[in-house]
Formats: C-alpha cells, structure tokens, sequence
C-alpha cells in the first residue's frame, strides 16, 4: 500500500496502479478516454490529465497524464487544479472539433461516455465553426453499424479487436486528422467478439446493428440482471425489453465470470424471444385435466440442458426421481457425468474466467473452444500474455504500461498447446500445435500424461515433444487443461482429467481443470439425473411399451439421438408432452404442446461449466399465455419460484445454498421493490394510447424483488440486483466503477455467484478404452461447431442467421483429391440422405473428417466414429460463404 | 451456386514478380520479424509497379503471411506510398513554410496552368502527378520540388518551363 494525496486529501492506494485508476477506485470523477480496466493506459487521447506536484512546497507543479503517471508512495496531484482543469478542457475540445452535432439521431446518445465526459470536462460551447472532416463508412457485416465521423481516435476500438481479442482485420489507417478505424475493404467483422465495439468504443462509431432495427434509449428500456442462454459459460447479460419485445443485450459485470466482455453469440443471438413462431397457449382444451393424464405415476419425463434448475427440478418431481431421465445425448450424458464427478474431485479446481486469464501454462484437448464457450477463448488469449507482465516485472514496466509491455514482449508468449482435429481460432497464440484425427489426439494426450507421471494409464506409441510439453506444465506456476463435453468425445475429457491428475500427483497440488459444458444448463441437470438414467434407456422403454407417457422439457430429441428413434419412440408413446419456446421435430409430434417462457421472461437458476449456480432475473412478461416449465408442471398453481427453490435445496445436499442467491425483499431498503425500468423512462402513460387512452395498471411481480415500475429505490450503489449501471455524470457503461469495490474489483454487495460442488471426492487415473468401434473403411469423424449455428436458440435470431453456413466436412486436400472433391462440392455421408458441403482446409490432416452439423441437418448420433463419403447433387441452404477459418485452402497457393 | 462457392479476398491477389520476390527476401533476411518488412515490401512493389494496387496488396499480405489490414495501416500512413496510380512523373512539391515565404503559390498555380493539374491530380496524358509535401530539406534553396529522384531549387517561373519540357521529351 502506499498513500497518495489528491486535493489534499490523502488516500491508501495500490502502488502497482496508474494514477487514474486509483482515483477512479476511489470514486472520483476523472474524464479519460483510451484507458480501459482491461486494457490499460497508452496515454493517447491526454484527457486524464492532472496537476502533480513535487512535494508539499511545490506550489507551481505540472501537468501529467493520470493513466501514465504510476501511484507511487507520497505523490501530490490535484484534480481540481485550474490549469488541469482548462487542460482537459481544451483537449476534448480538440477531440471534438470534427465530432458531428447528431446526438439526436445516435443510438449512442443517453449512454455515451464522450457525452459525459465532455459535460464533465466542461466543454460547452464550441468554437470551431469551419468545415469538418468527414469520412466514408463502410458495411461490417450483419452485427456492427459504422459510422467514422463520430470518432475522436482514442484507439481503443483496435486495442480491443486486434491487441485483446486478437482479431486482424480491423485497423487505424492513415494519420492525424484523417485517421481512420475500418477495414481493408468493406466486409463483415470476422472476430467472434466484435460485438464488444459496441462498449468499448466511447461514442458512437460501432453501434449495435440489430439493436438498430428497433431501437430504444437505454433509460426506456425495462432491464434486469441475467445470465446468458448461449453456452455453459453463464455470462452475465443485462437483456433490454420495450414494447414487449427485446430489443438487446449488453455485458453486465461479473469480477468472476465474463468481466467486461462477452461473445457475438451472446450478444446477437436472444432475437428468437421475439419469434412470431413462439409456441402459443393450446384453445378450447381443458390443461388441467390434460395434465392430470400425465400424473398416473408411471409418466417419464425427460429433462434438458436449456432449461433451468427450476423446471428440471419440477419435472423430477412430478414424474419422480426414478422416472426422470436425461435430455442429453448418450454420449454427451456420459461426458458430462464424468464431468461433474471430476467436478467433485479434490485433485481439481474448476477455474472461473478470472482464473482462466492468469494461468500460465495451457493445454487444450480436442476442444474448439472459440466455437463452444466463445468466452473461454477470450481469457485464453489473455493467459498467454502473462509471460509477458512477467518480463514487465523484471524490467520494472508496469502492468498497465500496454504499448511497452507489448513492445517487450513482442512474440514472447506463455505457452499454449493445443491438440486439436482442425485448425481454430486459437492457433495464432499457441506454442505447440498438434492437428490430427481425435483417436490421435487421444493417444498423444494419453502419452503425455505418462510423460508427467509414471502412474498414469501406459499408453502406446509415442510423442518427441511429450516430455517437452510434460515440462513445460510441470514447471508453470499455474498450469490449466483443458477439455469439453462439445466435441462429443469422452475420451478427451479421460485424458485431460489424467493429465490434470499427473500434475497434481506431482506438484502436489490442486490443479486447474476446465471442463466446458455446452448448454447453459448442462451441469445442472446433469446434477437432477441419475447417472443411468440416459435418453437411451428412455428411448429403449417407450419403444418397449413400458412407458406409454412422456413429458419431453424444452428439448428437441432429434438432437439428441438418431433420428430414426426417437420417431419410432415418439410415434409410440400413447401420451406426449412437450413444453418448449419453439417447435421443433420433437413438438411436431406432441399431443399435448405447452408454451414455456423464455429465458428473458422468467426468473430461474443456470448452473455453469464450473458448478457455478446463477440467478437470472426476469426482464419483461410473456404476452401469449407461455408460463415457466416448471409452472406448468406445479401442483400447487401459487406456488412462488422462491418456495420452489427451497424445494430444490432441499432435496439433496448437493444445492445447499441455491435458494440464497435469491435476495430477499425484506432486504432492500424499506422493503421496497427494485424497479425494472430507470427513472426516466418515458411514455409510460402513453405507451398503449393507440389502443387505449386509459392507462393500465402496472403489472405487479409479486415473486421477484424486482418490479415492473420506475418507482422504487434503484439498485444505485447497492449493486445486488445491479440491471444497467448508471450513476450521476456517468451514464455509460463506463459507470460500471461507481459500483465496483475498485476497478476491476467486486461489485460492492454484488454477488458473484454460488460454487455448489464440493471438492471432496477422492479420484483414480480413468483407463481409457480402446477405440473398437472404429472400422477401417472411410475417414475418421471429428465433430466440429460454429459459434454461430451450433447453439440451438441462438440459430433462430435473425442477425445469427446471416452469419450461418451450411452442413460442412472439412477435409484434407489430399482426402479430397482421392474421393475426387472439390471446394464447395456436396457429399452425402454413408449413403444415407445427409448432405454437407466440403470444406478442404490446409492444416487437416488426412484420415480426419470435421463435420459441422448445422442447425441438426445431419442426423449425427446415427453416424459412427468413421464416415464415407460420396459426392451428391449440390443442395445449398445458406453455402459456406460466411464461414471463417484460417486454412482453407485456395488453388494455386 | 457458383463455383466461386467461398467468398475470399485472396482470390484477387496478383501474383508478385519473381525480382520482387527476390527483393523482399533479401528484406527479410535484415529484419527478425517478418511484419517489419511490409513497409519495404510496399516500396519494392511501387518501384517495379509506379503504385501500389489492391491486388499487389493483397499480394504482399500473403505472401509475408501478415494481415492485409496491418499493410494497409502502414501504406495509408506513409503519403508516398500510392494507392492509386500516379503519372510517370511525380512532382513532390513543397508548401511549407519556407517555401511558402518565398513564394511557392505562384509556382503552383504556375504549375496548375501548365499542366492543368493542381494538388492530387494526375495530368491527362498521364505523364505527370502533382503532390504537396511537407519540406524537402532544402530550404535555403527555396522554392523546392522534386520531380522523379530529381530535386529543383531556386524555382522561377522559366526554370519550371525548362523542367517540364524536359521531362515531356523523356522517353
């Protein structure tokens, strides 16, 4: 700690920090531009700047940057000096000069930080009255509005998109008054986290497109904290509804989870919440009595990674817990099982994204990441950089120094492996690459883990950089693996938790596992199921006739199994219920179809990759009779989600604690509600004129702390039900600080989230089984995803849609070239009507066959672990135009 | 659906001469990193070709396997650098300071009225560009212009008459 005195008065600051975050961290208000928590300070746009003096005889002091200027013990500086004070003026007037006086018609407006900063800077009135400089914009694609004159080139767009997330094809071009933030020619955005433009630039260059269709100032939008449906992740989302519709979705803080960023996935893809498909309410029948049919007690139910705690917990108990089976694939239940038992292993630690970025030393295993857990990727990046902080520290470079720490580092990276089926997103920043077919994977993962610990399962074959790779993890101060349940492989999971293992075994230590799960639910449910208790076996006892009545929880089977089975199961059973959003093949054949609420339109529970248990709140009502799953399925019609949930906790030790995330209202201020909707929000009494002068009752949420209303005590600086940050002067997201402990740091009373596995368990090396299945006779398939498409929910947002390719295989040159295929040509997988596009990529190595399945066009689960392929009539949906791999290949280079 | 099924920029690369490629590898050899030497590409390639094309861009990015967009950063900053194509002879004229109290106005709008060409423009037979720049160094000779690799002090009205003529007869 040392102490720092600004505007005499001295505070306790962190001497590893910059002088702007420190004041910041202490509340006050300090307009800056090109500083951000995440990225640091290069000191470009000079609008933090503050007088410092020498000592306290210096009466004359000078004027610093704040973002450059290092906490050190007994610094001097003011804020409030005059001359720094004229100093920030004149700079954000100079920023200014070419800024368009069109804050009316920018979607910027109301949440733009240059509007705040230039109030709190104190430029009023513009001097400037010659011509400015204009520029042409370009099309970004379906996620991003430019527009170039709005910007006052703090760089904080690429710094973002090329310095963190990695991207290359958005750069500044030219210089002094014609810089120019685009890219090279007009295209779409090809980073997966393009969407965070939207934030992180201060105005209003990159706004958001989708948002832009039906869009709304931020005051009038009702908001409440959510977590995003995309992945496993759980990121933390603030959704935003007026008119009944959701009109978009922004980052909300979480220290632990997604910080300040989330993915193009989660940000442009809860459209479907507004789908004029949504699944109404049935007419002229009687549900209750529909419903009785179903409580015989022999029903099964089979639940789902997508829906909640809640209404898993609900479905368990209406048809009993021997009765309820899982909604995941064969496969994928055995994965995630094994995942959650490794969960509870004390060997492990299941890493937060936190976490995740300060890892230094990664092995990846057979795991897209970038395509199943978008945001997974984007710490991932991070952790490589902290081998360069670490040659900051021994160069005595601070941290926040960005431009010099990068200059240093230059291609210095902490190590990344990765063993992977094709080339990813992430191969620009790994050390060591191994691309080959998954049972190669398997065995070079398999020898690794032997190369760290002579205890771990003997594996044949062997691998020059195993040892190389085994010391690498051996000697990293925190080493990670990691693996996922996506790629439909357990044994990349086996091996992983081996190779964690190893590592403990001799560091002696806990060691970081990550293990991504791909629903928002998948853990949780998988925490409700008894293990045996697979889709399989649900499948097997409906086509037996043992169970003839079948309540199916926001699933469509057709994804879960082969397709030929499930309609034979569901053509059997006598009785069928399906709950869901949106139909599917599955509702196609209910007798009983009920509409669910979306994950925008009810409060309920998500359990994470990490066994972390998270609230999400409802933002907006249903209008078309969809009730919560669980709510269909309640004996009791009053029964209260909180009354639920304490149902759930205490059902098994295991939710010890789920039902305290939900705060209650006794403890808020005067036990008043939170209100939804801010202040401002306007048009209230006339919203509905059009149809009727006089105005509604506000609807009354009786269950939730939170409230369909303007009235109430806000969330202000108690940041427990935080929706959207505002604060006086900052109304951007930049204000996210007033709530946080200090930058980067909690959010004051804020909750983060709870861990509900315990590590407890002891655990053994898993053998591996040989892969017998296989047969010699075509290639071998590797699963792959796309972050847009493979989600099932997100694939029905309109701006995802655009971003979509077709049923692709990806191939080798060489296996193409043999089966006579060209790029683009239509193959037919075993002969039996599936249809992909091949995709020939560089880097694949012969034997692998990478197929995406597309919105479940493939039927997958009837597939084996080889596939043939012959070439078929060109069929094309959306082609492949859209896709983004770094390999393909191209004729004639 | 066409056979051009993936939309792909590279597909609009020109291929590079094999002296330009013989001159960019020497360039790497100087430079442990192969992102530097786009700048030096950038002007092999303008020497042999007079500017620098999308195609020659794209060219260049491939081929030192850098982003198209980080080449085009450097070839934007840099104003010789040409993105367009200029005439076969480009005139780099001064307007700073210097020149400017020693008249170089008059020698512009000279210029303007001799070849129909102001700042920017390239004349109709293609013969000359005229550009601005900021100082050649040679300001006690002022006014100053380059044309070519050619540098002109002391400019009059007569001696731009000379200059040009001259460089009308070059082949």
């Amino acid at each position: 700690m040392a102490k720092v005195v600004i505007d005499g008065v001295e505070y306790e600051v962190n001497p590893d920090n910059n002088l702007l975050q420190e004041a910041l961290s202490k509340g006050l208000d300090l307009p800056y531009f090109c500083w951000h928590p995440c990225m640091g300070s290069v000191g470009a746009c000079r609008q933090c700047a503050v007088k410092q003096y020498r000592d306290s005889e210096d009466t004359k002091g000078s004027i610093v940057m704040a973002c450059m200027t290092p906490a050190t013990d007994g610094t001097m500086i003011s804020i409030d000096d005059e001359q720094a004070k004229d100093m920030r003026e004149r700079v954000i007037e100079s920023l200014m000069i070419s800024h368009p006086h069109d804050c009316p018609v920018c979607e910027e407006g109301g949440e733009c930080h240059l509007q705040d900063m230039t109030l709190m800077s104190g430029h009023n009135y513009r001097r400037y009255d010659k011509k400015k400089v204009t520029h042409r914009n370009q099309y970004l694609g379906p996620f991003i509005n430019h527009e170039m004159n709005r910007c006052i080139t703090c760089y904080r767009c690429v710094r973002f998109y090329d310095d963190y997330a990695g991207g290359t094809d958005l750069a500044a071009q030219a210089s002094h008054h014609h810089t120019y933030f685009g890219r090279y020619e007009e295209g779409v955005l090809e980073s997966e986290f393009s969407g965070n433009l939207v934030e992180v630039c201060p105005t209003g260059v990159f706004t958001d497109k989708a948002f832009s269709e039906h869009y709304s100032r931020k005051w009038d939008l009702q908001t409440a904290p959510s977590i995003c449906a995309g992945c496993g992740t759980g990121c933390n989302i603030t959704p935003g509804e007026r008119y009944g519709t959701l009109r978009r979705v922004v980052n909300r803080y979480n220290a632990e989870v997604n910080g300040y960023f989330i993915c193009d996935r989660g940000r442009f893809g809860f459209d479907y919440v507004n789908s004029a498909e949504r699944i109404r309410s049935p007419e002229d029948i009687d549900i209750t009595q529909e419903l009785e049919k179903f409580r015989d007690g022999d029903a099964i139910g089979i639940g789902s990674p997508r829906a909640s705690m809640e209404s898993n917990f609900a479905l368990r108990e209406f048809v009993g817990e021997s009765n309820f089976y899982s909604g995941l694939s064969d496969i994928d239940n055995e994965a995630i099982q094994l995942s959650l038992s490794l969960g509870q292993d004390s060997s492990f630690r299941s890493p937060s994204i936190k976490e995740i970025e300060a890892a230094d030393a990664v092995i990846i295993i057979g795991e897209d990441v970038t395509n199943t857990s978008p945001r997974l990727a984007l710490a991932l990046r991070q952790s490589v950089r902290n081998h360069a902080t670490e040659l900051a520290k021994q160069a005595q470079i601070p941290a926040w120094q960005d431009a010099a720490v990068r200059e240093l580092a230059q291609h210095e990276r902490s190590p990344l492996i990765l063993l992977t089926p094709y080339a990813t997103r992430l191969d620009d920043v790994a050390s060591d690459i191994l691309v080959a077919p998954p049972s190669e994977l398997v065995e070079a993962a398999g020898v690794i883990a032997s190369a760290i610990s002579e205890n771990a399962p003997k594996t044949d074959g062997k691998r020059d950089s195993a040892t190389q790779i085994a010391d690498v993890l051996l000697n990293a101060k925190r080493p990670l693996v990691v693996a996922g349940a996506s790629a439909g492989k357990i044994e990349y999971i086996q091996t992983a938790a081996n190779i964690a293992r190893a590592l403990s075994e001799k560091r002696n230590e806990t060691v970081d596992l990550c293990l991504t799960t791909p629903e928002v639910n998948s853990l949780g449910m998988a925490m409700l199921t008894n293990k045996e208790n697979s889709l399989g076996i649900a499948l097997n006892q409906i086509i037996q006739g043992d169970a003839r009545n079948v309540i199916v929880l926001e699933n469509d089977l057709y994804r879960r199994a082969p397709h030929s089975e499930v309609a034979k199961a569901l053509e059997k059973a006598e009785s069928l219920m399906v709950i869901d959003q949106l139909p599917t093949k599955t509702t196609e054949q209910a007798s009983l179809l009920l509409p669910a609420t979306a994950f925008s339109e009810h409060e309920a529970t998500y359990v994470n990759y990490e066994g972390r248990a998270q609230v999400s709140f409802q933002v907006h009502q249903n209008k078309i009779g969809a009730l919560p799953a669980w709510r269909w399925l309640s004996e009791n019609p009053k029964e209260s989600i909180s009354s639920l949930s304490e149902r759930l906790q205490q059902s098994s030790e295991a939710f010890k604690g789920i039902a305290e995330l939900r705060p209650e209202i006794s403890g808020t201020v005067s036990g008043m509600q939170v209100p939804r909707q801010s202040h401002r929000y306007s048009g209230r009494t006339a919203m509905r004129a059009n149809v009727n002068v006089h105005e509604p009752k506000q609807p009354v949420d009786s269950e939730s702390v939170l409230s369909f209303s303007m009235e109430g005590i806000p969330a202000a600086k108690d940041a427990t039900i935080l929706g959207a940050p505002w604060s006086p002067s900052w109304n951007s997201n930049q204000s996210i600080t007033k709530f946080q402990e200090e930058v980067s740091g909690d959010l004051k009373q804020g909750n983060t989230g709870k861990a509900l596995l315990n590590r407890d368990k002891s655990g053994s090396y898993l053998e591996i089984k040989a892969d017998t299945s296989s047969s010699n006779e075509g290639l071998e398939l590797a699963l792959a995803h796309q972050i847009f498409g493979s989600g099932e929910l997100s694939a029905k947002s309109a701006a995802i849609q655009k971003r979509m390719v077709d049923p692709y295989i990806g191939l080798s040159k060489e296996d193409a070239d043999s089966l006579g295929l060209k790029q683009g040509d239509s193959v037919s997988l075993d002969g039996n009507g599936n249809i992909a596009a091949v995709v020939i990529r560089n880097k694949i190595k012969a034997g692998t066959a990478a197929l995406y399945c597309g919105e479940n066009e493939i039927d997958y689960h009837a597939l084996g672990s080889s596939v043939v392929l012959t070439k078929a009539e060109n069929t094309f949906n959306r082609g492949i135009e859209n896709l983004i791999v770094s390999d393909l290949y191209e004729e004639g280079y | 659906m066409s056979e051009n099924l993936i939309a792909s920029t590279a597909s609009k690369a020109r291929r590079l001469t094999d002296e330009e490629i013989h001159e960019i590898e020497h360039e790497m050899e100087l430079y442990p990193d192969k992102r530097a030497v786009g700048l030096e590409a950038l002007k092999i390639v303008q020497k042999h070709q007079g500017w620098v094309s999308d195609e020659s861009m794209l060219a260049i990015s491939k081929f030192l396997e850098i982003p198209v967009s980080d080449l085009e950063s450097v070839a934007t900053f840099f104003n010789l650098v040409y993105r367009q194509p200029v005439g076969e002879n480009v005139i780099l004229f001064c307007n700073s300071v210097s020149c400017w109290v020693m008249g170089c106005e008059s020698m512009r709008s000279h210029i303007n009225e001799e070849l129909g060409i102001d700042f920017g423009q390239t004349s109709e037979d293609g013969k000359f560009t005229f550009l601005p720049v900021p100082c050649l160094g040679d300001c006690d000779k002022a006014p100053v212009m380059m044309v070519g690799d050619d540098l002109h002090r002391n400019l009059t009205q007569e001696k731009i008459n000379d200059i040009i003529l001259s460089y009308k007869e070059r082949k």
